[in-house]
């Protein structure tokens, strides 16, 4: 196992890790190859494992030595039992479920906290892209063409806002990124990325 | 002799056996006292000093204590050879790996093909009914005479993962990791129903004769027909198309009852084949103590698994649908819900049941790492 170091991490990733408390207990929805995770439990000692569908990345997970569940986010939380974990992580695979507003309902009922991390849709080049282009737009977060892509769901860091406030969900921290740094003006416009912690 | 050549030199595995103590007896989950218990066994691989590498192979309905290697003579390796060797999933360089015949079996352990002290002839049917519990608590037994007061990994695929399931509860401070592959907690109705015809199969044979027949003909047929309905549940309806199609062993139909199809002659050479190195009567206790299986009982998954100590590799194959995979999602679920450390996977696989011994390099991506990862974290710890 190769030491990970948060130069060589994803910068959402790091911001994720600086959210994230020590020697907690951590549930990361859609790991992937399990590359935040393996971050987590060797730097923040934290105890962590994963759910995802892709059985070729769970062979990296354990390579990783991470505990990690083979199964869809929106069955894979079910079997937990209530405020289990201190945080429930969804990067960048909310967009990708099939009923959001469940998979989040139901990550607050067995998690603390849960941090969501999501490519903004109304970031500046998408907009430049509609309206003067005329096409779907493709930006770093967004690399899909809309016949080959994962995103089931195309949201702004204002929709999210919104969606928090109509949900009764608690805000606790926003971040927003747009490659390696941090945006910390007008993000639903300038950020490409948004990261939040919620509690309810 | 040089490094290079000792490598390549061929070593043979060769069976042992433990015998319990002249007189003791070992007290069967349905009352009864079996004497005299005789365990066959395989080991591979060095067990450490610290007595702290070890790994058990629990084997399903059909296997043996022969899980790999060859046997002097013999031109077949044992029946997981492709996961257990040097640089395997059960990597032999790292760990020492043990394999042992279930009691109840026929190749060398207890059962009732074997001498009943009290007569001087075989047992036959007055062997008494084992369980899967009564295989693992003989197996500890072995341990125990081998010095093993903890293994790193416990093994095995359909009856062999049942085994390690019932490891992880019946003796939670022995076992590291449990690895339970293509298997249940509980044989549902229609595992008992697949049984149960094969038990017919072979009480229907003239020769099965009560089960007294070893100095006669054997109920080969009946074990044949046995056999035959097993590999039908072990494969799948795309693995026998592929495999087989409508594909005949002649260029056109006869018109009679002969073997036509090759789906048929696979089936026939199966069956014949079986009979010749297995025995009717351990058919029949084997796959009672399947059916009887069931950690569940009246209480939940989750309680079941309270105690459990080991971390957990389970693995499926979707196209399995003798032991499909929500029965193992269930024992994942209740794993969960006692924070044990659990890693699942479903492995794709078009080849049914029979994935487990087919679908090595897979198997051998997530076990191999998950037994060398356990072993560092039991490191670690001490």
């Amino acid at each position: 196992m190769t030491a990970v170091t948060a130069d060589a991490l994803r910068f959402d990733h790091r911001i994720i890790g600086e959210m994230v408390k020590a020697s907690s207990v951590v549930l990361d929805v859609g790991c992937g190859t399990g590359d935040l995770l393996e971050y987590l439990v060797q730097e923040k000692g934290v105890s962590g494992s994963g759910v995802e569908i892709s059985e070729e990345a769970i062979y990296s997970c354990v390579e990783k030595g991470l505990s990690v569940s083979h199964g869809d986010i929106d069955s894979g939380l079910r079997e937990y039992p209530d405020k289990f974990f201190d945080y429930v992580i969804f990067n960048q695979t909310m967009q990708q479920v099939q009923k959001p507003c469940d998979a989040i309902g139901e990550a607050l009922r067995i998690g603390k906290k849960v941090i969501v991390g999501f490519p903004n849709f109304c970031f500046v080049t998408a907009r430049f892209q509609i309206f003067f282009a005329g096409h779907v737009p493709i930006t770093p977060s967004l690399p899909y063409s809309w016949f080959d892509t994962p995103n089931l769901h195309f949201l702004s860091i204002k929709d999210f806002e919104r969606f928090c406030g109509q949900q009764a969900i608690r805000i606790e921290k926003k971040l927003f990124t747009s490659g390696n740094h941090r945006v910390r003006v007008f993000p639903n416009l300038f950020a490409q990325n948004g990261i939040f912690q919620l509690s309810r | 002799m040089s490094e290079k050549a000792k490598k390549t030199e061929k070593t043979f595995v060769e069976t042992r056996y433990y015998n319990s103590p002249e007189g003791s007896e070992f007290l069967l989950e349905s009352g009864i006292i079996l004497k005299d218990l005789k365990i066959a066994y395989e080991t591979y691989g060095e067990l450490n000093p610290d007595k702290d590498n070890a790994v058990l192979v629990c084997h399903a309905l059909s296997g043996d204590a022969h899980a790999a290697g060859f046997k002097r003579g013999e031109k077949k390796p044992g029946w997981w050879d492709d996961m257990i060797g040097p640089g395997k999933a059960f990597d032999t360089d790292k760990f020492f790996v043990i394999c042992s015949n279930v009691i109840g079996g026929c190749r060398g352990s207890s059962g009732p093909n074997s001498v009943n002290p009290a007569t001087g002839k075989p047992y036959g049917l007055s062997f008494p009914l084992v369980s899967i519990r009564d295989m693992v608590r003989a197996q500890k037994q072995l341990m125990d005479f081998l010095g093993i007061q903890r293994l790193v990994a416990v093994s095995g695929g359909s009856m062999g993962g049942m085994q390690a399931l019932q490891w992880s509860v019946e003796y939670p401070d022995m076992v590291a990791s449990c690895i339970p592959i293509a298997t249940t907690y509980k044989h549902s109705a229609q595992q008992i129903a697949f049984d149960e015809v094969g038990r017919q199969a072979i009480m229907a044979d003239p020769a099965w004769n009560g089960g007294d027949y070893y100095e006669k003909n054997h109920p080969s047929s009946g074990l044949a027909v046995a056999r035959m309905i097993g590999h039908i549940t072990y494969m799948s309806d795309s693995s026998m198309e592929n495999k087989f199609g409508r594909v005949l062993k002649k260029e056109k139909l006869g018109y009679e009852f002969a073997t036509e199809f090759e789906v048929e002659g696979y089936l026939r050479y199966r069956g014949d084949s079986f009979v010749k190195r297995f025995d009717a009567n351990s058919y029949l206790y084997i796959t009672k103590a399947m059916d009887y299986f069931d950690m569940q009982k009246d209480r939940s998954l989750s309680f079941v698994f309270k105690n459990v100590k080991a971390r957990f590799l389970v693995i499926a194959f979707s196209s399995d649908w003798l032991y499909p995979p929500y029965q193992s999602k269930e024992v994942v679920r209740a794993l969960k819900m006692n924070g044990v450390d659990v890693t699942y996977c479903e492995i794709s696989s078009d080849y049914g049941h029979d994935a487990f011994l087919l679908e090595f390099k897979e198997e051998t991506k997530l076990i191999g790492h998950f037994i060398k990862n356990t072993y560092k974290k039991i490191r670690k710890a001490t």
